[in-house]
């Protein structure tokens, strides 16, 4: 019985709860959203083992909507989307219980906003009609947008618009692929319809045309993801946006365009995607992000800011593997997918509470603060190292496979791509000796005090989850391989 | 109800919305003679004008319920779907205008209850417009509206700019009007005959004894249109004349007016030129220009009354998309759009009437500044326009432009689609700030927004048109299929074009 109606549920539960918390009184407006996250997260949790590691869709709903275009609401998971949909709902209660003090003025608003978009993240991830994805896709930047614009930093208009801006501008031609390939294929089958099957099953061979729908998809992922040229307003958005609206730009956001890449754009149009040159452009996209992005992640004398750029070298890993095409380097990148939603979460988590304290992000504003908050500097310390890559945490094992799977397909990017774990190294271990290590001579900085019970509570899952894929990450990628076999067998059949 | 047009009495019962809507305007015209004075006079005026409005609707509705229509060939008025649709959303769009102007006219003091007969005049020309299959019926239409629109321009005798508004509106209107006039002229020259079905017929034969003239006729005519849909570049009045004339009006000139020359132009387009190649890359280039020119003259504008202005000739040039699919779903899409837009338009109209103050010059778009913590429900009214003009998923707006997109898909103007699209990424760029400035900054001062005042009336019909926006957003099946319905009831006289075989057949 789960099977039929868990996915519903989680998309509906969370829409509900937004009303609840509006029509209740202000000062319970964070705890109903505790609650109802923690609820949503509990759901969610027996996925885990009901789901069947193949490489098909499970939990699949299905009813029309609106028949006369062949649009329908249909929801499923595989092994790709599992664990994108349960690091939404474990994030999301650390969300409302990492903002329990930052957020002070429109409580009701900001909290409703947040389990919305907990819907529409959601909705992008078990989307198996390409209509239901674009709209789930469209209507989760407004939460996204109220949160940055409202609740943000100094310069959070600019930010909020241009993140909304950007958005839209690539999701809007995608739109306009969906639509030409739901005619195309119409026109071939005679079934007018967006379910993600049906075209995938009657996609055939487009000729030249499968260029551009490739472009406009790839393009409307490549902004979100972020692959470099497109990346500017990904500093901008995360440093605006209040901490647990950083921790879901980065932790979930980001991943909506890998996982667009994996779901639609390689399976759609494989002949583009190995072309020759798409995927020397891509990869080398990839090689620019990882390198570029860890170089200026290292002058960024705002510490939030350093974080933002490092998002956009780690995601350059998560494209190469993608593009690799290995089973290794898929599941890798699935595994970097989630490991950065872990790490960079906590990192944020970490630059809120600190700002919390200091009211600074600035690097420079701390030093030697080990000594005052030594709890904190420890679990910032072990959370840095996982968001390196040492061994023992989840970091090394994501990156590994991802090195290791790429090697057989691009040895010498793989190779370029290894002094990027250097780089990560360099700026966050140079960053912590800033922050946590050097003389305390900063006077404000002496009566900072330690992590909070609620802080740990925020912290602790999300060091566990560190710990527990560093060392045993075994259960994960069992259920990721068949979804990684299945993906390449899509786009290179007989391999 | 199958009704042959050459018999009296079949001809009046195909006429009998306009003919109610006639008789009630009679009866206004003569109670207003008597109670011209006070607000009282004003309301009475008002609700008999929305009860003609009523009555005409459900002649409108008995039609369409009946499925009226003609044997062989319509000479003067159409009998079809299409026609009761548009009649329909005419008079909705009269009767909102009706009910968001009743404060607007007691707190600009402008006690004149002939504005609601000028109103009902105007609602009975865009009828007309709609549902005329005779060149000089909807030419008949579009007079019969525009002096009717030109006097409401100028309601307001003693604000300048109101006065400025309506003579450039008069002028330029004219003009126009002259345009269409000769160019119906001239078609009649090359044909012979003013009935569309026949021109068409001509037109798909190639049969014309003169073809420039007409080309040259037809030219004419477009330009006429262009002017009524300010399309650009033929829309250099609109935004004066929407700034200048009182917000009630402004709302129902981008509302009903624009629609009711759409009307006409699908109609003389699909029955009688539908064939026509010329036609058909002129239309093209307007819904160019228009798209561009509308929304980057947008983007330019502080004022929100002058952003709606704009933004209203951008959604022109999405409806030339439309148009320029040629088929009946870019018909069915029109029809559609034309809800979605008719809400949302006049929705935001109503939030700017409330919120400008007595003489209201100017209200600038950051005048909204922090409306949300003061007033959150109109906030949130206004944020759904204008997210819904936006084309946002959730919304009628999006459904509207995806209809219009799978039209322009779907007949081959992929290109036009790309360019909507884009465009609409530019639309994000002042609809936006809209919503920034009322949720995203502060209030100037604590008394900033206490004139905004929405009475009973004009706030219910906001907050329903409002859930409309959002219903037809997520259910919008039912409203489908009525487009659809009345899209497919323009019949060419020319064969079917390629690629008109679409899945919402």
């Amino acid at each position: 019985m789960y099977q039929h109606w868990v996915l519903t549920a989680l998309l509906v539960w969370p829409v509900v709860a937004a009303g609840v918390v509006l029509l209740a009184p202000e000062h319970w407006a964070k705890h109903l959203a505790l609650v109802a996250t923690v609820a949503e997260f509990a759901l969610s949790v027996p996925l885990w083992w009901t789901f069947a590691p193949d490489g098909g869709f499970q939990f699949v709903q299905q009813t029309l909507w609106v028949p006369a275009w062949g649009i329908s609401y249909a929801v499923g998971v595989d092994g790709i989307s599992l664990f994108l949909v349960l690091l939404t709902t474990f994030l999301m209660p650390l969300s409302v219980l990492g903002s329990y003090n930052y957020i002070t003025k429109k409580e009701r608003g900001y909290y409703a906003l947040l389990l919305t978009l907990t819907s529409g993240m959601i909705g992008v991830f078990v989307a198996l009609d390409l209509f239901f994805f674009y709209v789930m896709w469209e209507v989760m930047l407004i939460p996204m947008y109220f949160i940055i614009g409202v609740w943000g930093g100094e310069n959070r208009l600019y930010a909020a618009i241009k993140f909304f801006i950007y958005t839209m501008f690539g999701s809007l031609l995608m739109l306009v692929a969906i639509l030409a390939l739901y005619l195309t294929v119409g026109s071939r089958t005679g079934v007018y319809s967006f379910g993600y099957d049906h075209l995938l099953a009657n996609i055939g061979t487009l000729g030249s045309v499968a260029w551009w729908y490739f472009a406009a998809f790839a393009l409307a992922f490549a902004i979100k993801v972020p692959i470099f040229p497109f990346h500017t307003w990904l500093p901008d958005a995360h440093v605006e946006a209040p901490t647990a609206g950083s921790v879901i730009l980065a932790g979930i956001l980001l991943k909506m365009g890998t996982y667009g890449f994996l779901r639609f754009a390689l399976p759609f149009f494989p002949g583009v995607a190995l072309h020759p040159v798409v995927q020397t452009v891509m990869v080398t996209l990839a090689l620019v992000g990882i390198i570029y992005g860890g170089l200026v992640a290292m002058v960024q004398p705002d510490f939030k800011k350093l974080i933002a750029y490092s998002s956009v070298a780690h995601l350059g890993f998560v494209m190469l593997g993608i593009w690799a095409l290995t089973v290794q380097s898929v599941q890798g990148a699935l595994l970097v997918m989630i490991n950065h939603g872990l790490s960079t979460g906590a990192l944020f988590f970490l630059v809120g509470m600190l700002y919390e304290r200091r009211h600074s992000r600035l690097i420079d504003a701390y030093g030697g603060i080990a000594r005052v908050v030594p709890l904190l500097a420890a679990v910032l310390t072990i959370v840095s190292l996982s968001s390196i890559g040492l061994p023992g945490t989840n970091g090394f094992v994501g990156e590994f496979l991802v090195l290791v799977g790429s090697f057989q397909t691009y040895p010498v990017a793989t190779a370029i791509a290894t002094t990027g774990v250097i780089i990560a190294a360099a700026y966050l271990l140079w960053a912590l000796q800033r922050i946590i290590y050097n003389p305390l001579d900063k006077h404000e900085n002496e009566k900072l005090r330690d992590l909070t019970p609620r802080e740990l509570a925020v912290l602790i899952p999300l060091l566990a989850g560190i710990l527990w894929i560093g060392v045993y990450p075994q259960p994960i990628l069992r259920r990721m391989e068949p979804a990684a076999r299945h993906f390449i067998e899509l786009v290179k059949p007989g391999k | 109800m199958s009704l042959d047009l050459s018999l009296s009495r079949d001809m009046l019962t195909a006429l009998l919305p306009e003919l109610v809507l006639t008789g009630w305007a009679l009866v206004l015209l003569c109670v207003v003679a008597w109670r011209h004075r006070t607000v009282a006079d004003l309301r009475l005026a008002g609700w008999i004008t929305l009860a003609g409005l009523a009555s005409a609707g459900a002649a409108a509705w008995w039609l369409w319920w009946n499925a009226a229509h003609a044997e062989g060939l319509s000479p003067m008025i159409a009998a079809d779907d299409f026609r009761y649709v548009t009649a329909g959303l005419f008079l909705g769009a009269a009767a909102l205008t009706v009910l968001f102007s009743f404060d607007y006219l007691e707190r600009e003091q402008l006690l004149a209850p002939e504005y609601f007969v000028l109103v009902v005049f105007a609602t009975l020309g865009m009828m007309l417009m709609g549902g005329g299959e005779d060149l000089m019926v909807i030419f008949l239409g579009l007079e019969l509206m525009s002096v009717s629109v030109y006097v409401l321009a100028g309601a307001n005798r003693r604000s300048a700019r109101s006065a400025e508004a309506a003579l450039k509106y008069f002028l330029l209107g004219a003009f126009a009007s002259a345009f269409l006039l000769y160019g119906i002229a001239l078609i009649y020259g090359a044909t012979g005959t003013t009935n569309l079905s026949l021109i068409g017929v001509q037109v798909s034969l190639d049969q014309s004894a003169h073809p420039t003239m007409l080309i040259l006729g037809l030219g004419l005519l477009l330009v006429g249109f262009a002017f009524k849909v300010a399309a650009v570049p033929f829309h250099m009045w609109a935004p004066d004349v929407y700034d200048g004339a009182p917000t009630p009006v402004s709302g129902f000139m981008a509302t009903g007016v624009k629609a009711a020359a759409f009307a006409a132009l699908f109609r003389v387009l699909g029955e009688a030129f539908g064939a026509s190649a010329p036609a058909h890359a002129v239309v093209v280039a307007l819904a160019i220009t228009t798209m561009i020119g509308g929304n980057l003259l947008a983007l330019a504008q502080r004022s929100l009354k002058r952003m709606l202005a704009y933004s209203s000739v951008a959604h022109a040039g999405y409806l030339l998309v439309a148009v320029a699919a040629g088929s009946p779903q870019g018909r069915a899409a029109f029809v559609f759009y034309l809800v979605a837009y008719t809400l949302m338009t006049l929705g935001a109209f109503a939030l700017l009437a409330a919120k400008g103050r007595n003489g209201e010059h100017d209200v600038q778009i950051d005048d909204f500044a922090g409306l949300a913590t003061r007033r959150p429900w109109h906030a949130f009214a206004l944020a759904v326009c204008m997210l819904s003009l936006l084309g946002f998923p959730g919304t009628a707006g999006f459904i509207g432009k995806w209809y219009i997109l799978i039209a322009a898909t779907a007949s081959g103007q992929g290109a036009l689609a790309a360019l909507l699209v884009l465009t609409s990424v530019v639309s994000a760029g002042y609809y936006l700030p809209v919503i920034m400035a009322m949720y995203m900054k502060p209030e100037p001062s604590p008394d900033a927004h206490m004139g905004l005042r929405l009475g009973g009336l004009a706030g219910a019909a906001l907050a329903a048109s409002v859930a409309a926006l959002l219903w037809f957003g997520v259910r919008p099946n039912r409203l489908l299929d009525l487009s659809a319905s009345s899209g497919a009831a323009i019949h060419s006289a020319a064969p079917a074009a390629p690629g008109s075989h679409t899945p919402s057949q």
